[in-house]
């Protein structure tokens, strides 16, 4: 038997392309919004990943240091060295901060990280070009999507740092590369007011009675001095050791630190859950309305190609055709129609959209795959109406009269 | 192949129904043998059209009788429970205009009818070949509808009306489109064709210039028809 559907497609190719190429595109945004979402889930689980922790200590009652902010003493974490379990445990700050670079500037997370050496929790695990961090100032390693070049300067709050290392695919939870620098320049660059503020609450701090008695004279300068300096960072990178179950340890840092402790599960569920979830639900809908617009074109087009075709239907009708080859050729041109649209629209997703998008627009076969089958129900669907009005045409059309 | 031809018998076909009731058709009766082309004239809203659907199954009639062959096919109903197949393998059409499928070439055109009723593709496109050399259209078997001339067209919807090797074919005014050299041609194919396959043809038309072609013609007037037979018509 011979393939209507594929003869007539041969027979007005140019219309099935141009409009396939049309609906490609289409489906290129929608794949590249779920590619989108994708990134963003893998932003997350790269940043829990590079940070080597299986343990993240934050403020109590918070959710920190990524969804909410965080505050804990920067000595907390010899205490957690000593507990049961724990292997390596080490102090991080997080920053976010626009900086200026030739020819425009950047967003980025700063990362905080305590002196050590590579393997210490928080610290970049490989690099793509130069070193690490080998000074305890102005140094910085920064991911190569900032645009940063090796011998780079760069000012953050008051000082300039020296990029001495690139890394990749060292990204915050909403993709912003990241640039590593020693805890205690990002301790101060956290905690640094400009020079007015400092003169302002020194002077308030003079004039307060309390802090300046004529009797305790080194008492002020201390003060000031507390004042000056930061001992807080955001949260205690916890490596458990190998054997130990990760949980049991959270839960003795929980019950003798009196802070909270966050798992690996638990923390891509607060980046997954809610750090993204508004975003990945305003994605969700944009895939569902691209999704109807989608099918409210294909479903348009078969049904004007199949309205073109009035005649050959009664015609075909009256010489005897069956309806289910009539309802093969109008689903089969439809399904045909979503295959060229979604060959373009993979094309144009992964070749055209995701390399110009700024964020990281992650294609998974799988998705690719949902999608592929998704286009073709939709094209099936899309083409009920048109099945609907070719089965209505009455075969004596055909005879007229 | 061919049969008996087809007989008619007191065919009635009304619309609507009390006092709205329309009586397209009140008194068929025809009876055409195979290889016969018989002319189905008569003016406009006579019935013609009405006439042809019943005899085509398209529409059903409101009472009468209809034989194909041997086989009753209308009895005060219809008799096959299946009236695409009937449609398909009993009956042929060839319409005023010829109606091929546009992204079919001709020999496809052809050869879906057979394809459509479960006949291997080699042998439905032999089939249609066959015709073609005997409508004299084998040279363009590859071309597609819109590279024919009119009277090529036609000729093709003839074959598409024959392939099947149906006992009656209908045509409807199927030299309307064309010049008077063309339009006894056709007639001539038709005669030739009905002889060759022993098929009963009912040619229903306007056409002034073939009506002489005809041996029998049925005038149809008020739903009912007469027959009129004559010598000497045929292009013979």
């Amino acid at each position: 038997m011979i393939s209507l559907a594929g003869r007539d497609i041969l027979h007005s190719w140019g219309k099935f392309v141009f409009t396939g190429i049309g609906l490609g595109l289409l489906i290129g945004i929608t794949l590249s919004m779920a590619g989108i979402y994708r990134g963003m889930v893998d932003d997350a689980k790269v940043l829990l990943d590079n940070s080597g922790a299986d343990l993240w200590v934050v403020q109590k009652d918070t959710l920190g240091p990524y969804a909410e902010p965080s505050s804990i003493n920067d000595n907390i974490w010899r205490g957690i060295r000593s507990i049961p379990g724990v292997d390596q445990a080490a102090n991080i700050t997080y920053l976010t901060m626009q900086v200026r670079k030739k020819g425009g500037d950047v967003r980025v997370m700063v990362a905080g990280i305590t002196p050590g050496g590579p393997g210490i929790p928080g610290w970049p695990p490989y690099l793509v070009a130069g070193r690490q961090i080998t000074s305890s100032h102005y140094e910085a390693v920064a991911d190569i999507a900032s645009g940063l070049k090796l011998g780079e300067r760069i000012k953050l709050r008051r000082n300039y740092y020296t990029i001495v290392g690139l890394t990749r695919r060292m990204v915050s939870s909403s993709g912003d590369p990241m640039i590593f620098i020693p805890l205690k320049d990002a301790q101060e660059a956290q905690f640094l007011k400009d020079n007015d503020a400092i003169w302002a609450q020194r002077r308030r701090t003079a004039e307060n009675p309390a802090f300046n008695r004529p009797g305790v004279p080194g008492l002020l300068d201390a003060i000031i001095a507390s004042q000056s300096t930061n001992p807080y960072v955001n949260a205690v990178l916890v490596r458990v050791k190998k054997g130990h179950n990760p949980e049991q340890v959270a839960e003795y840092i929980r019950r003798w630190k009196r802070l909270t402790v966050y798992t690996r599960s638990q923390m891509e569920e607060i980046l997954i859950g809610k750090l993204i979830a508004t975003a990945s639900k305003q994605i969700f809908m944009f895939l569902v309305i691209l999704s109807i617009v989608s099918s409210a074109i294909v479903a348009f087009i078969i049904y004007t190609l199949t309205l073109g075709k009035i005649r050959e239907i009664a015609v075909l009708k009256l010489i005897g055709t069956k309806n289910r080859t009539i309802i093969g050729l109008i689903m089969q041109q439809s399904i045909a129609l979503g295959v060229i649209g979604f060959v373009v629209g993979k094309i144009s997703a992964t070749l055209l959209m995701a390399p110009i998008f700024p964020k990281y627009v992650l294609l998974e076969p799988l998705d690719s795959a949902i999608g592929f089958i998704a286009v073709v129900m939709i094209c099936v669907l899309s083409s009920i109406v048109a099945i609907r009005a070719a089965l209505k045409v009455d075969p004596a059309e055909a005879i007229g009269g | 192949m061919s049969g008996k031809g087809i007989k008619i018998f007191g065919l009635r076909k009304s619309y609507g129904s009390g006092d709205t009731a329309v009586e397209a058709l009140k008194k068929v009766d025809m009876h055409v043998a195979p290889g016969e082309v018989v002319g189905l004239i008569g003016p406009s809203g006579s019935g013609k059209t009405t006439l042809l659907k019943c005899l085509g199954a398209v529409i059903e009639p409101t009472a009468g009788k209809m034989i194909l062959g041997d086989d009753v096919i209308y009895d005060d109903g219809w008799k096959v429970k299946d009236l695409r197949a009937l449609r398909r393998d009993r009956i042929g059409f060839v319409f005023q205009a010829p109606y091929l499928i546009p992204f079919l070439d001709v020999t496809d055109n052809v050869a879906l009818l057979p394809m459509l009723a479960g006949i291997p593709n080699t042998e439905a496109r032999n089939r249609a070949r066959e015709l073609f050399k005997a409508l004299d259209v084998e040279h363009r078997a590859k071309a597609m509808p819109s590279q024919l001339s009119g009277g090529e067209q036609q000729r093709v919807a003839i074959a598409r009306g024959l392939v099947n090797r149906p006992p009656v074919i209908l045509a409807d005014e199927p030299t309307a489109p064309l010049d008077s050299e063309r339009a006894l041609a056709v007639i001539r194919i038709l005669n030739d064709m009905a002889k060759k396959f022993e098929t009963a043809i009912i040619v229903v038309t306007h056409d002034e210039k073939i009506i002489p072609t005809f041996r029998r013609i049925y005038h149809i007037r008020d739903g009912v028809t007469y027959e009129e037979a004559g010598e000497g018509r045929n292009v013979e």
